[in-house]
């Protein structure tokens, strides 16, 4: 039956992409863009670019307004108590990279930092080059058979020289929820902060930071609809209140003279040098687009959509899943067949899906393997996306076998 | 300059080629034809890093001319690196630094298989080779 998305004609690209004969199923890597925000950035630009926080002329003043309304709808979008608790950075990438340093004179040798097995690179290299920097213990929390974090062991492994938790909620790879809300429970029992990656949970269904209970939550834009260039970092305020400034530059000081200088507190005490202004205003536009779909609908959607994605690979000989996906993705690997192989047929038919490790080496060789392929899926694809696939994966296979 | 008869062949019939099955078999087929490696040259020196695979490329001067072997797990690749060095077969170390092989790949119809995107590893066994043809 097919199962259309009602968002679709939301988003520009995906028609030019099917004009080149373009599926695109890659959308845990980044999405495509609702017109909304194309709308956004094109009135920015032409109505007249200015710095924030500087200027006092009107542009100025303008761009500012703009900006700051953007980090109002992004700790709307959380259900943060406070605007002041979003800091913009450049990425997740970035904003885990500022809490590995911002955090690094908390830490004394022997403490231990504790992440889990199915960490993407960028909440795996941080804390391990900290780790490093500071003769800590990188504590790692092995995953049951299912995909998720054990539970069981991991509260024996989370203890009181766990100074820092920093855990994925939705993985990149095993497109499974992570049992937060015990493990963030227990960590803050024992003194730890707590460190929650949402750059892909932060994409299917709205998170409540009150509900959560972490101390930084982190996600990039790109993936949730907005333009690259731009982050999110999320912190409890007394949390933020511990973090060390980082970054060093424009308009995050308070006073400075050739020797010394203070800065700022947070927000803007970690948003050194000019802000991507384009792309957070972008971003606001895009979680006014977001907001005003129904949330429960794109949900379901998605929900169908990943059925049919999991029925079609169940369906077919040889092939095994990574874990046991719930929602958004799946990985796999077909028995006898390189994913290099397979990911070259279906490239030459236009399936945009991705092959290789997901920047999530340890957990790939965890499970023996060197690549994967992954099919992920966004609010805009329909059940013929998948049957293009589909049909894609057969064809490549009458191939390859 | 005229090309290799192995080369002449491969070109011939990725001309004729229409589509990209046809491509895609053929590529397969030529994979076949690669000699094996020993599994002491399948070593860690000879690994070809910055590829989905395992690729090994293994390179030896005999009378100022280069002999190429290599080797992947991969079946794409494999066919990649036999339309490669069935070009370089035999060429002097000038004689190689001065061939265009992203041409000869376009020749064959293969030139996507190049661009910078693709992790596939071609790219970096052209490096490679070029490397151990100008260290020597």
């Amino acid at each position: 039956m097919f199962q259309p998305s009602p968002w679709r004609a939301d988003f520009p690209a995906i028609a030019a992409l099917q004009r080149q004969h373009q599926t695109y199923l890659d959308n845990a890597a980044t999405t495509q863009k609702p017109q909304l925000l194309l709308d956004a950035l094109s009135h920015y630009y032409g109505h007249g670019a200015a710095n924030v926080h500087r200027a006092q002329h009107l542009p100025g003043a303008l761009a500012t307004q703009a900006f700051e309304r953007s980090r109002e709808k992004v700790a709307g979008w959380l259900n943060a108590t406070d605007t002041q608790q979003i800091v913009f950075t450049h990425g997740a990438t970035s904003a885990l990279n500022l809490l590995a340093y911002g955090l690094e004179g908390l830490f004394e040798a022997g403490d231990e930092i504790a992440i889990s097995a199915l960490e993407h690179h960028a909440n795996l290299l941080p804390w391990q080059q900290l780790a490093q920097r500071r003769q800590l213990k990188l504590v790692i929390l092995p995953l049951d058979n299912r995909g998720l974090i054990d539970l069981e062991l991991a509260l024996q492994l989370i203890g009181p020289r766990t100074r820092l938790l920093a855990v994925s909620q939705l993985s990149n790879v095993l497109g499974a929820w992570q049992p937060l809300a015990p493990l963030l429970a227990h960590a803050n029992a024992q003194g730890a902060l707590t460190v929650v990656d949402g750059a892909q949970g932060v994409v299917h269904g709205r998170q409540d930071m009150q509900q959560l209970g972490c101390d930084f939550y982190v996600f990039s834009s790109h993936k949730l609809y907005g333009p690259d260039g731009v982050g999110v970092l999320y912190g409890r305020t007394e949390a933020l209140a511990r973090l060390r400034h980082w970054q060093f530059g424009g308009e995050m000081v308070q006073e400075a003279d050739y020797h010394n200088a203070s800065f700022r507190p947070a927000p803007l005490g970690f948003e050194a040098g000019t802000p991507p202004i384009a792309s957070v205003i972008g971003l606001g536009a895009t979680l006014n687009y977001l907001a005003s779909l129904d949330a429960n609908a794109v949900a379901e959607h998605e929900a169908g959509l990943h059925r049919s994605l999991l029925r079609g690979l169940n369906d077919r000989e040889g092939i095994r899943l990574l874990g046991q996906p719930q929602l958004a993705l799946a990985s796999f690997v077909v028995e006898g067949v390189h994913n290099a192989d397979l990911a070259h047929m279906l490239t030459e038919q236009g399936i945009a899906v991705r092959a290789g490790h997901h920047c999530a080496m340890p957990l790939l060789k965890s499970f023996g393997l060197d690549g994967a392929i992954r099919v992920s899926l966004a609010l805009y694809n329909d059940s013929d996306d998948l049957q293009c696939f589909f049909e894609a994966l057969d064809q490549a296979l009458e191939l390859l076998r | 300059m005229s090309l290799p008869v192995n080369a002449q062949d491969a070109l011939n019939s990725f001309e004729q080629a229409s589509g990209w099955e046809q491509r895609a078999r053929l590529l397969m087929q030529w994979g076949e034809r690669l000699a094996p490696l020993s599994e002491s040259e399948k070593s860690e020196a000879n690994r070809v890093h910055g590829c989905e695979s395992q690729v090994w490329l293994v390179a030896e001067q005999q009378d100022g001319q280069w002999r190429f072997k290599g080797a992947s797990d991969a079946r794409i690749i494999r066919g990649l690196l036999a339309l490669l060095l069935i070009r370089v077969e035999g060429l002097s170390s000038s004689e190689l630094q001065q061939l265009d092989l992203p041409g000869w790949f376009n020749q064959l119809g293969l030139g996507r298989q190049l661009s910078p995107s693709r992790s596939n590893g071609l790219n970096a066994v052209l490096q490679r080779m070029a490397q151990l043809a100008a260290g020597t």
